[in-house]
């Protein structure tokens, strides 16, 4: 089996001549699947290893078997050279081990020392804690006030506290999942320079992530899973982002077609003065919103999450209504704001959320009836308030076919899909009913590269044919690949339009951060450019 | 060491076996604490649950028990499939039963044919107006319907008790908590000579069918699902769940109504102090016996019917006490809800210690 080794890099601090941590033979089955099979790898002390894969490669059952979440059926895990068991995550704390989780878990109205003492294995003095964060922090370049209430911190900020409370306890290795898919590209580099600083101290860091140019910039070696198998390594510095998901996906890359000149017809969804108090309690208020999307004409909207996506989303959906204002959302000239969604429908708009599982679909519900609940209208699968058994399944057949949704047939749940294949059945649904307007929330969110560029091409393919369609995404990438203009949100308000082409990734960066007047006075500040356009107090 | 491993599908077998498997455990256990009383525990659950079927009497009074689980149930498994928790059908079986019943007592002189339908719809009203209350409170004050339900369902009774001992009081009753028997005309038909199986049997069977095809082929029926399933989904696809919470609870209320109407019009023939031996809390457990679904609704009324005949006869019989009915009911839920888990999850053997040095 291929056994990546940390010689690509000149980092082995240790001379002791042990990896950090090595990975021989690990096979772990679950009912149905073998997540990993065989797996053997090996990190050095001081390494940055980067583990790629598509969703359902395999990488978090692996990252689970290291932190002791599960148990490897075969297989040893190694460290510093000695084979050891671990037996659960407090074992792996003991160890050495630090994981950062995609998602945090963070009590939004606790305090930042608090949220860490939570965390910390043995609970001591306060103050002691409070001291040793000040000095973390200041080590690494992490600037957080440990007084300051959760809910008023930004994303990145958040972040920052779960990597405070791994370094807090001297990791020797450093796990993070996906940890860029909520920062700006200037928090981005933050991190990697923190990551950079602790790879200088011995820390090893195996690093997730699907986005290749990050893991170009930051990573020395990297470890390809498939399908649960090892697939090979390479060095990410001298590859490019596209060999490495050739290599990720076991085929070639094609870049979206975008077509030739792309002309737009009239204005099909317009937005104006649109404001809406958030439902949540610290939600993100929508603040004098306003956009335009012409007929064939995709627009991207860019911003960090929580700043008002959600809400914009469901406001464009139809899931909170506006009965006070109905001009300020127009479907082809006609005041919807007051609709609900499935007025909104029939007039020819179509909504495709961020959440698939609960929100876009009934999880536990079959594929022909997850057809069925946005389509019974449009696409007439309900007569006399009956279900027509037949037409049903057949669309849900369609959508199957069309859109190569890998999996048993209508019948499947589609709870058992994976995120990718139910991301493609859930665009192919509002796809094939034809919508004049499509509204998109995070349309490739943790999708395989494969179906990632299958829906980027439907969705170019429909704008072709006169949809207006709008994409709201956190990933920069998406939106120049596939966007005519971008707009960015931040703190529940609307940047300017801006033509892809004249735009660069910095500005967007910028914008992203709150600053909405590129010209004007406001300059960000140096370490603290944090989003809502929020500047530390500290 | 026994683990549970969550399954990547739900199994479908376990979702039929896991009633059969309770009720294999609950008659275990019931074996169990007959013996610890000192019966014989063989003769005891046979005469629980053998016995009171053993002839085609026996028969006709199990179906004159399950008609109004059956029809309660169906409504109630509704709201159950769109988290709507309607745990008052007994106050709305009360409701129904005065409502329809002082019809009855109002015209008790009457003939007309018409009479016994008014009743049925008036039960329904009733019903349906008992259970209009919480949806009222939840929709608009966000009350939790569980307990206001379950309360109301204490002023139904009450109410009854009142209007049967003051009012409602048959004046020529010799001062009995009763009103008058009801006329020829408001009682229902019987639908086999010699039992007490009337027309609500019959009008069970298609509340049945009327819920299956609700349930599983309208889109109203899929509405339900979409709601309870996934309540984020329901919103954004515009499926309102206010509407789903008074749709579920005037349909349960309504059916509610209408089994209590049955009781009075048909077993009792009279409005009583007492009308229903908690039918409508059984029906919870019928609803869930029966997976939510009708047709498993419909066997899951005749075991629980069982459980109230069995129970009668250990009385008389074994001279066991009548708590040893709810006794019988409270287990089976138990089982039930505690055999759901294998749904969802399969048992493993062996320790995970051991699994992990297998290497």
């Amino acid at each position: 089996m291929t056994s990546i080794t940390g010689d690509t890099g000149a980092e082995t601090m240790t001379g002791a001549g042990h990896a950090q941590l090595e990975v021989r033979g690990v096979t772990k089955a679950f009912p149905g699947c073998l997540a990993n099979d065989d797996i053997s790898f090996r990190i050095e002390p001081g390494e940055i290893h980067a583990l790629l894969g598509e969703n359902g490669a395999g990488k978090s059952t692996l990252v689970k078997i290291i932190y002791g979440v599960l148990q490897a059926d075969e297989g040893d895990v190694l460290w510093e050279g000695k084979p050891v068991t671990i037996q659960s995550p407090h074992d792996a704390r003991e160890m050495g081990v630090g994981l950062v989780f995609q998602h945090f878990s963070l009590f939004e109205t606790m305090t930042v020392l608090e949220n860490i003492a939570l965390a910390m294995n043995d609970v001591r003095d306060m103050n002691v804690l409070r001291k040793q964060v000040v000095e973390v922090e200041k080590t690494y370049g992490l600037p957080l006030d440990p007084d300051r209430h959760v809910y008023t911190l930004s994303v990145g900020e958040r972040q920052r506290i779960e990597i405070v409370r791994c370094l807090l306890q001297n990791p020797k290795l450093l796990i993070l999942d996906e940890p860029t898919s909520v920062l700006t590209p200037q928090e981005v580099e933050k991190l990697f320079e923190t990551l950079r600083r602790l790879s200088a101290e011995g820390c090893a860091i195996l690093y997730i992530s699907h986005k290749l140019h990050e893991v170009k910039a930051l990573c020395q070696t990297a470890t390809v899973l498939r399908g649960g198998k090892v697939v090979g390594g390479c060095d990410p510095r001298e590859e490019t982002a596209k060999s490495m998901a050739e290599m990720m996906i076991g085929q070639k890359l094609t870049a979206p077609d975008r077509g030739g000149d792309r002309t737009f017809g009239d204005v099909r969804l317009d937005v104006s003065g649109l404001s809406l108090a958030s439902e949540e309690q610290f939600g993100t208020d929508l603040k004098d919103v306003n956009l335009t999307v012409r007929g064939g004409e995709i627009l991207g909207v860019a911003g960090v999450a929580g700043n008002g996506q959600n809400e914009l989303f469901q406001a464009l959906a139809g899931e909170t209504e506006q009965f006070g204002a109905p001009d300020t959302i127009k479907i082809d000239g006609t005041s919807v704001a007051h609709f609900g969604p499935r007025r909104r429908r029939r007039l020819g708009a179509a909504f495709v959320p961020e959440e698939r599982n609960g929100h876009g679909a009934v999880p536990d519900m079959s594929l022909s009836e997850n057809g069925f609940l946005t389509a019974f209208r449009r696409m007439a699968l309900a007569a006399n308030g009956l279900i027509r058994e037949v037409p049903t399944r057949s669309f849900a057949d369609n959508i199957i076919k069309t859109f190569d949704v890998r999996t048993t047939g209508s019948g499947a749940e589609a709870g058992s899909l994976s995120g990718g294949n139910l991301q493609k059945f859930i665009v192919g649904r509002e796809i094939l009913q034809d919508p004049g307007v499509l509204v998109i929330s995070q349309p490739t969110w943790g999708v395989d590269a494969g179906a990632a560029s299958a829906i980027h091409q439907a969705l170019l393919d429909l704008a072709a044919k006169g949809t207006a369609v709008l994409v709201i995404s956190q990933d920069l990438d998406e939106i120049f690949a596939i966007c005519d203009s971008v707009v960015v949100m931040a703190e529940g308000k609307l940047s300017k339009p801006r033509p892809m082409a004249d735009v660069t990734i910095e500005e967007i960066g910028l914008l992203m951060g709150g600053l909405h007047d590129l010209d004007g006075t406001a300059t960000p500040a140096n370490d603290t450019l944090t989003t809502g356009g929020r500047v530390d107090q500290a | 060491m026994i683990r549970l491993e969550p399954r990547r599908q739900h199994s479908q077998a376990m979702v039929y076996l896991s009633p059969v498997l309770a009720i294999i455990m609950t008659l275990v256990v019931g074996g169990i604490i007959f013996a610890f009383m000192g019966k014989n525990p063989f003769d005891a659950l046979y005469t629980f649950f053998i016995l009171p079927i053993n002839n085609s009497y026996g028969i006709s009074e199990l179906l004159v028990k399950a008609t109004p689980l059956v029809i309660i149930a169906i409504g109630l498994a509704m709201g159950f499939r769109a988290n709507v928790w309607n745990i008052g059908a007994e106050g709305q079986l009360t409701m129904g039963a005065i409502f329809g019943g002082g019809l009855a007592l109002y015209f008790y002189d009457s003939t007309s044919v018409f009479l016994l339908p008014a009743m049925m719809v008036l039960g329904a009203i009733g019903g349906a107006f008992w259970g209009a209350i919480p949806a009222l409170l939840r929709t608009r004050f966000n009350a939790n319907e569980i307990l206001t339900s379950l309360m109301l369902t204490y002023v139904a009774t009450l109410f009854l008790s009142f209007l049967v001992h003051g009012p409602w009081r048959n004046p020529e009753g010799f001062n009995f908590p009763e009103s008058r028997p009801f006329p020829d005309a408001g009682l229902l038909p019987m639908i086999f000579d010699g039992t007490r199986v009337h027309l609500g049997t019959a009008i069970a069977v298609f509340v049945v069918l009327a819920g299956w095809l609700l349930l599983s082929k309208s889109v109203i029926g899929f509405q339900l699902r979409v709601v309870g399933k996934a309540p984020q989904a329901a919103r954004h696809v515009g499926f309102r769940q206010k509407r789903m919470v008074w749709f579920t609870l005037l349909l349960s209320g309504g059916l509610s109504g209408l089994a209590g109407l049955f009781e009075v019009a048909g077993p009792i023939g009279q409005l009583q102090s007492s009308i229903s031996p908690g039918y409508g809390f059984t029906a919870i457990i019928v609803a869930f016996l029966g997976r939510l679904h009708p047709v498993g609704i419909l066997f899951g009324g005749l075991i629980m019917a069982l459980t109230y005949l069995g129970g009668e006869l250990a009385q008389m019989t074994l001279q066991l006490p009548n708590a040893v009915t709810g006794l019988f009911q409270g287990i089976l839920l138990f089982f039930l809800l505690a055999c759901d888990v294998l749904t969802k999850y399969r048992v493993r053997f062996g320790s995970i210690a051991a699994k992990g040095r297998t290497a």
